[in-house]
């Protein structure tokens, strides 16, 4: 696993199709790397500064600065378990010090079989269902230790239904070629291709 | 700028100041004397606003308010106030968060006592910090490459390095990575900061957090004497010389509005640690008995005395002139000696002994017709916003580095197109508006449809090579833009061919000069981009055959100088080749080599190597041993840059003052004197006892340089441009056109890289390991028809000869195209490179 493979490639090259300038594409083919490999490798950035025509340096920089980028290796799930106060209140502590003795890692930290990988977060803004926690930026509410528990057998068995780390959605967004703004900037090209297709839009449009 | 409309008035501690419209605050101020404090504002780059020290009290009449004075343009009765109580405190206070994670290890910072934080501390910061938490730790110095290294402790975030790797160089190798609270400037992992410009990021760091591996720990800058002086390199880079102990220790840009700007190239900024090699010529030396007595026939060069040295030369052309009159002496070299010491030698040569057997290039640049007959561009006419660029000539990145950064800037930022006509990509084709790479040796027939608009395209649809739509759309663009300055930037793209299609293509250019400046228009003209420090002082010193000092023709000019001189040579001579061919030929009895090694350097080695063999007694003036002067009858020890005072002149004629700041090693002397020591012996007193009194014997006889006084040239600030010339370009005339490349073989293009088998660069250690791997470079697509693979090791065959590379691709090398370094290291391309033939075809097979 190292440099985007010939499937994430024609994907990339798709991502890249839909943006005026290449580089605009660059945070959208990071989260493809990490679902590739699960994070983002040295090696594929490597790969999308060539893609996007900036220098690796540049891609690191971006990829950096982005916390859900994980330049390491981490779990098949992240169990992102909050601290924020209304959390904290309600009992996250102790749930997080559950988790701990449960999988035998503190925060940071993946287990051994390298499914889990927990993280102690600040506010995730659920704080109406605190205790709450996140499964690879997945909600679960008002989490209890047998909750938890539940959880984490469900993912060691794969039956939780979270995609794996990297995974942001199901279904893979695809724009139609008649849906396209065109390969032009978009200053001076008039109304976009796709405005029309709803009649409302257009007349509501200036 | 007192005219209303060029000037905006403001107010700057009640004083009213004009600034320019579109100014910065802080620059307006700066003009009119008030210092406001900064990190990372630097003129040269676009403001960012990073550091907030700049922060004073700006009032647009709606009361005063704290702004960055780097970010807020003048208005009109705009009202700043750098020390107001509030601007006080704001300074006060960044200052003071600055310093939270600033390590206090100012007396072990090299940056201590030049250091902009230090100084501003002490200025207008707390005097004491409130943070007493542990600050920000990271790995002491990293390397980002092997000349700079980088402490992220120290790095107050300022943007600078990275905006200049970005902006100016074009090399965004190092970024803000881990951005938060944890920001730190690194490279990409394993990628280096390889760029030829790194050095210029450690001085423009305002704190000691980036440090040059060949400064680091030499000195105090409180210990180094320094000079204002001029970097013996085409472009007559402006820098500031710092010496201790009597030695070079560090070279810093000078910003030069006129030339580079205050940036430097990492070759010239390093090459400093050349002067203190100890493998410098600290004595003449003879060849002959232990005793220092000249013997030709002696086998081993030994130590002697200047008066051995000196004598035994003017005996051997004394002899050679009695024996076969003056031409069988001959000069080479010099282009790299300053202005003064280059007419010392050429008077010498041509004024005592009578030859015009002169040449300061090696056959490796342009004829002087082509460089001093065609008219003289500036850089800052190149640079002109909206003008036209036309490349003709080698990778500026490579050989030029400074030129390519002003180029870079002005097609960046000043709308300036840039036409490539070049045989291969270089490193600015990204930015080029029309990327016309022909075929080697067919720029001229480009040349000619892109000025007169005749396109006549061969059955391939091209012209040399290149497509003729792209050639008609680029004539098209240069005839749009013909209302503003059209420059040629004129050398040697490549050294494989002949200088004949270069100089061809100049004239098919400057055929249209006339037409481009009717009505009014500005028209074309050459801005020429030579190997060599001081070469165009050379051609104009009149180290060329056929010329004389101010540039005139020997025919012109001769009557005028023998009045002064007492006699100018009776005919014209010939240039290297020739000279090296007589040699050969055993015509030349004694042959004056200056700071030149023909056999490294001469395109034709073996002519090189048999004219040495040839030649009866070799005289050289040199800083080190080479090759050539390795083979030497009398060397004579000569002091090197900084060593010795002087003028330069650079690519566009503009003389500036060279000073000196460190004693030569040993007895070693500067050239002027050496040339007036021999005229002496050979009975002519040229009543020369400094380099003064040689500018003024060419302020009185070098036609173009007439009345021009030293103190003239440094009250001018940016130097002063020689003008006029008597010299006229001459086109070739009947250049056969090449013949077509057969479909197995690939035509060679042979150019300088930056880093090469240079004196300098070999005998400075921080350079020497620098040299780019010796590889043979095609077009990805041409892999499959010459049948060899990409990386491997291939043999490369000419009517030259055979060498051994390693292949790769590059898409920057048109197809039916090679290319290879000149003067690599490893790899000797004059062993491919037949002089019979005026462009080299080769052929790859696998071992």
């Amino acid at each position: 696993m190292a440099r985007l493979s010939p499937s994430s490639l024609a994907v990339a090259q798709e991502i890249i199709s839909r943006y005026p300038v290449a580089r605009s594409a660059l945070i959208p083919l990071l989260h493809l790397a990490q679902e590739q490999d699960g994070h983002v490798t040295e090696e594929a950035m490597a790969h999308i500064a060539e893609l996007v025509g900036v220098a690796p340096a540049e891609v690191m920089g971006t990829c950096s600065f982005y916390e859900m980028l994980k330049r390491a290796p981490v779990g098949e799930y992240m169990v992102n378990i909050c601290n924020g106060i209304s959390c904290h209140l309600l009992g996250s502590s102790e749930l997080i010090h559950h988790a701990e003795a449960t999988l035998g890692v503190k925060p940071g930290g993946t287990t051994d079989d390298g499914k889990i990988t927990l993280e102690a977060v600040e506010c995730i803004a659920a704080c109406t269902e605190a205790p709450c926690l996140q499964v690879n930026y997945r909600y679960r509410n008002r989490v209890s230790i047998t909750d938890f528990d539940r959880l984490v057998d469900d993912l060691r068995a794969g039956t939780a239904g979270v995609a794996p780390h990297g995974k942001l959605a199901m279904v893979r967004q695809h724009i139609g070629d008649d849906r396209r703004a065109g390969a032009a900037p978009p200053d001076g090209q008039g109304q976009p291709a796709w405005l029309a297709r709803n009649p409302s839009d257009a007349e509501a449009g200036p | 700028m007192s005219d209303q409309e060029t000037s905006v008035n403001i107010t700057v501690n009640g004083q009213p100041v004009q600034a320019v419209p579109g100014e910065w605050v802080i620059a307006a101020a700066e003009r009119a004397g008030v210092y406001i404090p900064r990190f990372c504002y630097h003129p040269r780059m676009s403001s960012v606003g990073m550091c907030r020290m700049c922060i004073v009290d700006i009032d647009t009449g709606r009361g005063p308010a704290l702004q960055p004075s780097c970010m807020v343009a003048v208005s009109e009765n705009m009202v700043v106030d750098t020390t107001s109580e509030q601007t006080r405190k704001a300074q006060d206070g960044v200052l003071e968060f600055l310093l939270l994670n600033h390590p206090l290890d100012c007396p072990v910072c090299d940056k201590g006592g030049e250091c902009p934080l230090q100084d501003q501390t002490m200025a207008y910061g707390p005097g004491e910090s409130r943070f007493v938490e542990e600050k920000r730790h990271f790995e002491k110095p990293i390397p980002v490459n092997s000349l700079v290294y980088l402490d992220r402790e120290r790095c107050i975030l300022c943007d600078r390095c990275t905006r200049f790797a970005d902006e100016v160089a074009g090399d965004p190798l190092i970024t803000f990575q881990d951005r938060g609270d944890q920001t730190q400037v690194n490279t990409f992992p394993d990628l280096p900061f390889s760029s030829y410009f790194s050095g210029n990021t450690v001085q423009i760091c305002p704190v000691g957090a980036l440090t040059a591996v060949p400064y680091r720990f030499k000195a105090r800058p409180w210990d180094l004497t320094e000079v204002e002086s001029t970097y013996p390199n085409p472009m007559g880079d402006r820098v500031v010389v710092q010496a201790s102990r009597d030695q070079v220790l560090r070279y810093q840009g000078v910003d030069s509005d006129a030339v580079n700007w205050g940036w430097l190239t990492d070759k010239d900024r390093f090459a400093f640690e050349a002067g203190a090699s100890d493998l410098r010529l600290k004595t003449p030396l003879v060849r002959g008995t232990p005793l220092g007595r000249f013997d030709p026939a002696g086998q081993e060069l030994v130590e002697a005395t200047w008066g051995q040295a000196l004598s035994g030369a003017a005996e051997a052309i004394k002899a050679a002139v009695a024996d076969k009159g003056p031409h069988s002496v001959a000069v080479l070299g010099g282009a790299r000696l300053p202005n003064e010491d280059q007419y010392a030698w050429a008077r010498l040569a041509k004024g005592v002994i009578g030859t015009d057997h002169v040449d300061a290039q090696l056959d490796d640049g342009l004829p002087a017709h082509a460089v001093i007959g065609l008219p003289r561009a500036t850089v800052s006419r190149a640079c002109a916003p909206g003008g036209t660029v036309v490349l003709l000539a080698p990778d500026p990145k490579e050989e030029q580095g400074t030129l390519y950064l002003r180029l870079r800037h002005a097609i960046v930022n000043d709308g300036v197109q840039l036409i490539e006509l070049t045989p291969r990509a270089t490193g600015l084709s990204h930015l080029a508006a029309f990327r016309l790479h022909h075929r080697p040796g067919e720029a001229a027939a480009v040349a000619a449809a892109l000025m007169g608009g005749h396109i006549e395209a061969g059955p391939d649809g091209a012209i040399g090579g290149v497509a003729a739509v792209d050639v008609a759309a680029a004539a098209v663009a240069i005839a749009d833009r013909s209302d503003k300055p059209i420059t040629v930037v004129l050398g040697r793209p490549s050294l494989a061919e002949s200088a004949d299609f270069t100089v061809g293509a100049a004239a098919e250019l400057s055929r249209f000069a006339n037409l481009l400046s009717a009505g009014g228009r500005p028209g074309i003209a050459f801005l020429p981009a030579l190997h060599r420090g001081n070469v165009f002082g050379a051609l104009d010193m009149g180290l060329a055959p056929g010329l004389l000092p101010g540039r005139i023709s020997l025919a012109e000019g001769g009557p005028a100088l023998t009045e002064s001189w007492g006699s100018v040579p009776a005919a014209p001579g010939v240039g290297a080749r020739g000279i090296l061919q007589a040699a050969a030929e055993g015509r030349i009895d004694v042959l004056i080599l200056l700071g030149v090694d023909p056999l490294g350097d001469f395109p034709d080695r073996r002519l090189a190597e048999e004219a040495l063999s040839g030649a009866g007694v070799i005289v050289a003036s040199e800083l080190f041993l080479n090759p050539s002067s390795a083979r030497a009858h009398i060397v004579f020890p000569a002091a090197g840059f900084a060593e010795r005072r002087g003028t330069h002149t650079n690519l566009e004629g503009r003389i500036t003052a060279q000073r000196q700041v460190v004693t030569p090693p040993g007895t070693a002397r500067a050239d002027w004197a050496i040339a007036a020591e021999l005229a002496r012996r050979l009975g002519a007193d040229f009543g020369f006892s400094s380099p003064e009194d040689v500018w003024d014997e060419i302020a009185r006889v070098a036609p173009s340089h007439r009345g021009l006084s030293l103190e003239a040239i440094e009250a001018a600030g940016d130097g002063a441009l020689v003008a006029d010339s008597s010299i006229a370009f001459a086109p070739p005339e009947g250049i056969t056109p090449v013949p077509a490349v057969d479909a197995y073989s690939l035509r060679l293009v042979a150019a300088r890289r930056m880093y090469d088998r240079g004196t300098l660069v070999q005998h400075a250690p921080s350079l020497a390991g620098l040299a780019p791997g010796a590889v043979l470079a095609l077009n990805p697509y041409d892999f499959d028809r010459v049948g060899v693979e990409p990386g491997a090791v291939v043999q490369v065959i000419s009517s030259g000869g055979e060498v051994q590379a390693p292949v790769q691709a590059d898409p920057g090398v048109p197809r039916g195209t090679a290319a290879l370094g000149y003067n690599h290291p490893d790899l000797d391309v004059r062993d491919l490179v037949d002089p019979g033939t005026a462009v080299t075809d080769l052929r790859v097979q696998t071992r």
